[in-house]
């Protein structure tokens, strides 16, 4: 009973870190329909920038304020000079936008990789390796603090999307492009936004996840693909669905790591995409709407 | 036994219902007119028989057989074709590939599907413009094209959704004539139209919704005499 | 008849490049841009003419190169039986995931094929005893020289070329084009779009399948990180596929060429020229320069795909006209 409250832990733990890399992408994918499969390396190149704050003694949660709005102006540029000019040529796939992301995500991990090479990075804080214990149940207080902080961030993001009129927006686009433009939103510029949004937030949970993870360039790959699998079992484009999504892939993952093994903790993420496709084309958001 | 008919067909949206029971029977080689105001479910109606949306309770039969559980692709090859009101040409295809893509529903070979294709180019007056690229046409075109299409693949029964909105007087009085030379074919069509003097003038029976429920049907006379008709369309103020 | 002049004259001359050609690496150059031909033309297929753009063809090319490595493991046949085979297992693989993903639209089937290819990598890795796990699987080459090799890849190449050329031009050929076009039009003019996106996706699976079984026995090794490989097999196709053009005949051809020599430009630095010129002049900082090409070459690919898709949409061929205007300055005539 204890293994398995264990894991339940270190499952929801995670999965609130899950939560914010799927709020991101589900941003994307909503406003501009496309998956952004440079997701995990936005979130890669926010740990190094972490990583090279903290070799100058700066404390992992405090580079939050300098990761996030450097990703977010990284976003924008890419949205405004990489994928908004593809949306004007008149090409027979679509889906070009989305092979763009791809190659972004191989400049960008080449481009770390040459200039911090394959090796491991760590960032150790007073807290890394610290745990509390509540009854038998241990818990990794940068967990705890990761997910205490990426909590506040999803519900400043509601609370954003809800009450802003900026907000407003973004879900006008999200739900009819032309409609919005029609009302008199801006929708190119709503695009840039939400890409930068996405990216800040990919980066906070990069920022979050530096201390107890270890920091590579090749990273970015399967948080890409952790990535997409929360927003296609939350709903492509549903935020709400995305912090279901999240959570649920932390807890498969954790379960799948303790009573199967750690090597299947990934392919325990690709069962539950293949699953979903199978039984609930549409994700969660399905069962919320009849 | 008639030839085409709907039964008491429901279709909900979430809680809404876009058609709430309407009901209707359409003879072999008539000219039936299907309108109704914006909203009111006519084009729901045509995406039920032609297979794009299962109808929440209610059926259609053609000649007898039920299709309503069918897809799309079956209709079409029972003998049941369908223009769009949001016209859907294949843009980067020209004009004969699109039309050569619908006749290969009906034949085997490229050289029959080619000759069946010009055939119905030439029939709907498309063959001035058969090597344009489909995207290129301007909305009088589209509208053809989309008609030349559908009769490519043979239809028994056409659903025309629409056809005449968009076009100018002289395009309006050539489109009318093409729709009486496919009834003249042997053709029975259903036909929705927002522009009155079009639906009067080439209807044999019009049947008017709204609200998803049948208002009226009858002889144009008769339905553009209803006062239920008059009401929806213009207004209570007007009747 | 004319139009298929062009064509064959260059398989003429590929055929006959090895009476003159003795040198092993161009050879193995060209082996590799001919078995391009065959993988950028299968994806052309599914992506350029029906329009189901796939992340994953190294899924279907690992099938074939594990069909064809753990038959002679196994079984101990030849791996030239791989060959026959591959095809088929890719098939049989590819086949159930288009099923559940043709019922959707949007994005889904490029995601499965992503995941497919990834749960693929995976099983290779983890199924140790029988795949051989990281280890990977190593065979004899049946020829030390590399001319065999090259005309069968050239057999295939044209063979799939000569084949696509068939599927596009017949009844397939319109439906995929209607559906990648508008697939509610396509099913109101009689296509079942679910089938024949299936047919579609089994002809790309097939070649690609083949592909990687020629890949098994002329390379003699491969791991799951070697076949399964999301940017030297899947990015790569689709570079090949636009680079060249989507939805022509030839531009994949073409797309290959361009994407194979590219490639090794940058693992080689440039074919060593700036080595040569290092070496020539005896300055430390060229051979530098040589060194980062080399180590970069990854980047250099990814700046790629962001140049080609930013300024080539359509493809060398697809976008010739807009090529020749910017090359000569010749205004459109209209």
């Amino acid at each position: 009973m204890d293994v398995f409250l264990q894991t339940l832990v270190a499952g929801v733990l995670k999965g609130g870190l899950y939560a914010l890399i799927g709020i991101g992408m589900t941003l994307i994918m909503g406003v501009m329909g496309i998956i952004n499969l440079t997701h995990g390396q936005l979130m890669m190149l926010a740990m190094y920038v972490t990583y090279v704050l903290n070799t100058m003694g700066v404390d992992p949660y405090i580079s939050l304020f300098v990761a996030m709005p450097l990703l977010f102006l990284l976003g924008v540029a890419i949205q405004k000079y990489l994928l908004n000019p593809l949306i004007k040529a008149d090409t027979i796939l679509p889906e070009n936008q989305v092979l763009m992301t791809v190659g972004i995500g191989m400049v960008l991990t080449e481009i770390v990789r040459f200039k911090f090479t394959s090796d491991y990075k760590y960032i150790t804080t007073t807290y890394s390796n610290q745990t509390f214990f509540l009854g038998e149940i241990s818990f990794s207080m940068a967990l705890v603090i990761a997910f205490g902080i990426a909590l506040a961030f999803t519900a400043a993001m509601f609370w954003f999307l809800i009450k802003t009129d900026l907000g407003r927006s973004i879900r006008a686009t999200a739900q009819d492009k032309d409609a919005a433009t029609l009302m008199g939103v801006n929708t190119g510029r709503i695009t840039v936004i939400t890409f930068g949004l996405g990216a800040g937030l990919v980066a906070a949970a990069g920022c979050l996840l530096a201390p107890v993870y270890y920091i590579f360039p090749d990273l970015g790959g399967p948080f890409t693909a952790k990535a997409f699998i929360i927003t296609i079992l939350g709903g492509l484009g549903s935020t709400v669905g995305a912090i279901f999504g999240g959570v649920t892939l932390g807890l498969a993952e954790s379960m799948g790591a303790t009573y199967f093994g750690m090597e299947y903790e990934d392919i325990i993420g690709l069962t539950i995409f293949v699953l979903v496709l199978l039984f609930l084309p549409g994700g969660f958001k399905r069962l919320t709407k009849v | 036994m008639s030839y085409f008919m709907v039964e008491k067909l429901v279709k909900y949206f979430g809680g809404l219902a876009a058609v709430n029971g309407v009901s209707f029977e359409v003879q072999k080689g008539e000219i039936f007119g299907l309108i109704g105001p914006n909203g009111s479910g006519k084009t729901t109606t045509f995406n039920m028989i032609s297979g794009y949306h299962r109808p929440t309770s209610g059926r259609v039969l053609f000649k007898g057989r039920e299709v309503h559980r069918l897809p799309t692709h079956k209709i079409c090859h029972l003998g049941i074709g369908r223009t769009f009101q949001v016209v859907k040409p294949l843009g980067r295809m020209t004009v004969l590939d699109n039309v050569i893509a619908a006749a290969y529903s009906r034949v085997g070979t490229h050289h029959k599907a080619r000759e069946e294709a010009l055939k119905a180019i030439d029939f709907c007056g498309l063959m001035p413009v058969r090597d344009v690229l489909a995207k290129a046409l301007p909305i009088a075109g589209r509208k053809r094209l989309e008609i030349t299409r559908a009769m490519a693949t043979r239809p028994e029964l056409l659903l025309l959704d629409e056809t005449a909105a968009g076009l100018n007087p002289s395009e309006l009085l050539s489109a009318i004539d093409l729709i009486q030379k496919i009834r003249a074919n042997g053709t029975t069509i259903i036909i929705i139209e927002h522009i009155m003097h079009v639906i009067m003038t080439i209807s044999d029976r019009i049947h008017a919704i709204n609200f998803g429920q049948t208002i009226a049907e009858g002889t144009p006379k008769e339905v553009a005499a209803n006062q239920a008709v008059i009401e929806a369309y213009l207004g209570t103020d007007y009747a | 008849m004319k139009k298929n002049l062009l064509p064959l004259a260059v398989v003429a001359l590929i055929a006959a490049l090895p009476l003159v050609l003795k040198d092993n690496y161009y050879l193995h150059l060209m082996i590799l841009f001919l078995m391009w031909v065959v993988i950028g033309s299968a994806w052309n297929l599914i992506a350029g003419y029906t329009g189901q753009v796939s992340f994953g063809d190294a899924a279907f090319f690992g099938c074939g190169a594990y069909t064809a490595g753990l038959l002679a493991t196994h079984l101990g046949v030849s791996t030239w039986w791989g060959l026959a085979l591959g095809g088929f297992t890719a098939i049989a693989v590819g086949l159930p995931f288009g099923w559940i993903c043709f019922r959707m639209r949007g994005a889904y089937f490029a995601l499965a094929t992503l995941a497919l290819n990834e749960v693929l990598r995976h099983v290779a890795t983890i199924a140790e005893k029988f795949t051989g796990g990281m280890v990977g699987i190593l065979i004899m080459p049946s020829f030390m020289s590399k001319v065999p090799y090259y005309y069968i890849a050239l057999a295939m190449a044209v063979a799939s070329l000569a084949s696509l050329q068939w599927v596009v031009r017949s009844k397939p050929g319109y439906y995929f084009v209607s559906i990648r076009e508008d697939q509610d039009a396509a099913e109101s003019l009689g296509i079942d779009t679910h089938l024949y996106k299936m047919l579609s996706l089994a002809y790309a699976a097939f070649w690609t399948g083949i592909a990687g079984a020629l890949y098994m026995n002329y390379m003699g090794f491969i791991d799951p990180h070697v076949v399964f490989n999301l940017h030297d097999i899947s990015i790569m196709a689709i570079l090949v596929g636009i680079v060249g053009g989507v939805g022509t005949v030839y531009g994949p051809a073409v797309g290959a060429f361009v994407m194979v020599t590219v490639q090794e430009m940058f693992r080689s630095g440039f074919f060593g020229l700036f080595k040569w010129l290092g070496d020539v002049s005896g300055s430390a900082s060229l051979v530098k320069v040589a060194e980062v090409l080399t180590q970069a070459h990854v980047l250099g690919f990814g700046i790629l795909v962001v140049l080609v898709i930013l300024v080539l949409p359509n493809g060398i061929v697809g976008d010739w006209g807009k090529i020749k205007r910017g090359v000569f300055r010749i205004k459109p005539a209209s």
